[in-house]
């Protein structure tokens, strides 16, 4: 009888799993020491399960993620500083640059395949970075671009006070919230099965009669829109775009948070990216090499827990519960 | 009293480098007939088949499917245009459940893009996927992971995939690889079945599984077509004789 509810609450949970997160979410900001910490969890949680779509999901490792990240947090600030446009159209503007910039770097990555797929998106994600890095009149260069103020805004006729960081937490948490359920819902669409099937086996996906590169492009480009879509909201957060946000670092930093979270699992890279920052922030206070630290942590869970923090507890649960 | 051929290899050549495997052959198949291409190893069989299932096009000559030209479509369009495969090593959706490994080749004719939908909705697709795997035995096996499958189940796993484009003609290579006597009992039966709806063109090695089965088998010798005919015109056939006991 127990075990019949077991089952029964882990299959609602498991049909309802955006739900759950955003509930989980709502009372996040309690569990942190401080909100910014939590804000900046939101952020790059969205960042590693937009690239786990193209990672877990499909297979493809691509090393090129921060191009994305970084140009919805240029676009998002450039729109507001150099061109003074409201914060909801800046928001927008990041988002679609950043996928017209994933359909670009897609376009020519997927014509190669494993090692050399990670070359290529790599290789053009350092053009990007380059790129802004030499526009100073529109980005400032190595000081990275300024002076972004979302002092006030204006949601279904209330004021929000965006500088207060409650108030902010929970204003990104509602487009990441979004975000997280279209993802949920691409995830569970026929669609999802052929991103899985490509992942699997593409000799096998192709004589079934799916066309691969095309489904690997409409995933690389929906993972470049939820990419960048963090990358706007942490201009938003941060009220500045350090050139850091283009640099190859931050795509090392997603492939660790997909596996330190497991990457087999829609939660499991969100759960990563806690870990990470959480470990992040609280070495840095102790050792300034907490790279090193948070090196040993990775490699401890991926000789232990191969499934990812997050993903070896849901199988853990999933055999009490069959049991 | 002549047929529209199902399948038409003209002039067909495969190169791979300066290494001949097809020298140009020709061949016509006619609908629902059950044919074989057999030949000794080395023969050029498996270039054949993968030049006339999609793998990769030929160096020259022309494939036509249905009167329609088809030479060097990309490998999709294959299934989508009615021609499917089953593979000599089995290639199937390994972490996938059998069930999972069918709905997603039934799914094809039904949905390729669709980001919003829901699939578990779509019953008509989940149902087929049963039914075919109903039809090759597998039922049981349904949620078991394909890489957990004995090797003769993975087998017919791909016959179940093969058969989820509701293909017209199926091009099977060594559809009883590895498989022990009672389960290519099992296969040769189905395929049987299957030719009687749609047109079957298997690859073999193993003449005597063909020879009793088979309404007209082709032989592969040196990228090159030695014979064709009835099982009887082939038996009775010096040359055939000869090339396969000269191979040992």
């Amino acid at each position: 009888m127990k075990a019949k509810l077991l089952h029964g609450g882990f299959e609602l949970v498991r049909r309802h799993r955006v739900l759950a997160v955003v509930l989980f979410l709502l009372v996040f900001p309690l569990l942190m020491p401080y909100k910014a910490l939590a804000i900046n969890i939101l952020i790059f949680g969205l960042f590693a399960v937009g690239f786990n779509l193209l990672f877990g999901y499909t297979g493809l490792l691509s090393f090129g993620h921060a191009a994305f990240l970084g140009v919805g947090s240029y676009l998002t600030g450039i729109s507001m500083v150099h061109f003074a446009l409201p914060w909801g159209l800046a928001l927008l503007i990041g988002v679609v640059a950043a996928g017209l910039v994933g359909l670009v770097i897609g376009y020519l990555a997927i014509r190669t395949r494993g090692i050399y797929f990670s070359m290529v998106t790599l290789a053009l994600a350092q053009i990007v970075y380059y790129a802004f890095y030499k526009a100073e009149q529109w980005t400032g260069g190595e000081n990275g671009l300024r002076g972004i103020q979302v002092p006030a805004m204006e949601l279904f006729g209330h004021r929000f006070d965006f500088i207060d960081p409650t108030t902010k937490y929970y204003v990104i948490l509602v487009f990441v919230a979004l975000a997280l359920w279209l993802v949920s819902r691409v995830l569970a669409s026929p669609f999802g099965a052929v991103i899985e099937a490509v992942r699997e086996n593409e000799k096998r996906a192709a004589a079934c009669g799916y066309d691969v590169a095309r489904t690997k492009l409409l995933v690389f480009v929906i993972s470049a829109l939820i990419c960048g879509l963090a990358g706007s909201l942490r201009a938003l957060h941060l009220s500045v775009v350090p050139i850091e946000s283009l640099h190859y670092l931050l795509s090392g930093q997603a492939v660790m948070m997909c596996l330190l979270g497991g990457m087999g699992t829609f939660f499991g890279p969100f759960v990563g990216a806690a870990v990470f920052l959480t470990l992040e922030d609280v070495v840095t206070t102790i050792t300034r090499n907490w790279m090193a630290v948070v090196g040993g942590v990775f490699m401890a869970c991926v000789l232990f827990f191969p499934a990812g923090l997050w993903g070896t507890l849901v199988k853990r649960a999933e055999r009490v519960v069959r049991l | 009293m002549t047929v529209a051929p199902i399948l038409e290899v003209v002039g067909v050549s495969k190169h791979f480098g300066r290494f001949v495997a097809l020298n140009n052959v020709s061949a016509s198949f006619e609908p629902r007939k059950l044919s074989a291409i057999i030949g000794p190893n080395g023969a050029g069989k498996s270039t054949f088949f993968n030049v006339v299932s999609g793998a990769f096009p030929p160096s020259a000559g022309k494939l036509r499917f249905d009167g329609r030209d088809i030479t060097g479509s990309p490998q999709h369009t294959f299934a989508r245009l009615g021609i499917a495969k089953s593979f000599q090593i089995t290639n199937v959706f390994q972490q996938l459940s059998a069930h999972e490994n069918v709905r997603v080749a039934v799914q094809m004719r039904h949905a390729r893009y669709q980001l919003l939908k829901a699939r578990a909705d779509m019953r008509e697709v989940s149902d087929r996927a049963s039914e075919l795997l109903a039809r090759v035995g597998l039922s049981g096996l349904r949620d078991r992971a394909a890489a957990d499958l004995a090797h003769g189940q993975q087998r017919a796993l791909e016959v179940a995939m093969a058969l989820a484009s509701e293909p017209v003609l199926l091009l099977m290579d060594e559809p009883t690889a590895g498989m022990s006597p009672e389960e290519t009992k099992v296969m040769m039966d189905l395929i049987v079945e299957l030719a009687a709806e749609r047109s079957v063109i298997l690859v073999e090695h193993k003449m005597k599984l063909v020879m009793g089965i088979c309404e007209r088998l082709l032989v592969l010798h040196h990228g090159e077509f030695l014979a064709e005919g009835t099982p009887a015109d082939i038996k009775a056939n010096d040359e055939v004789r000869r090339v396969y006991l000269g191979q040992g």
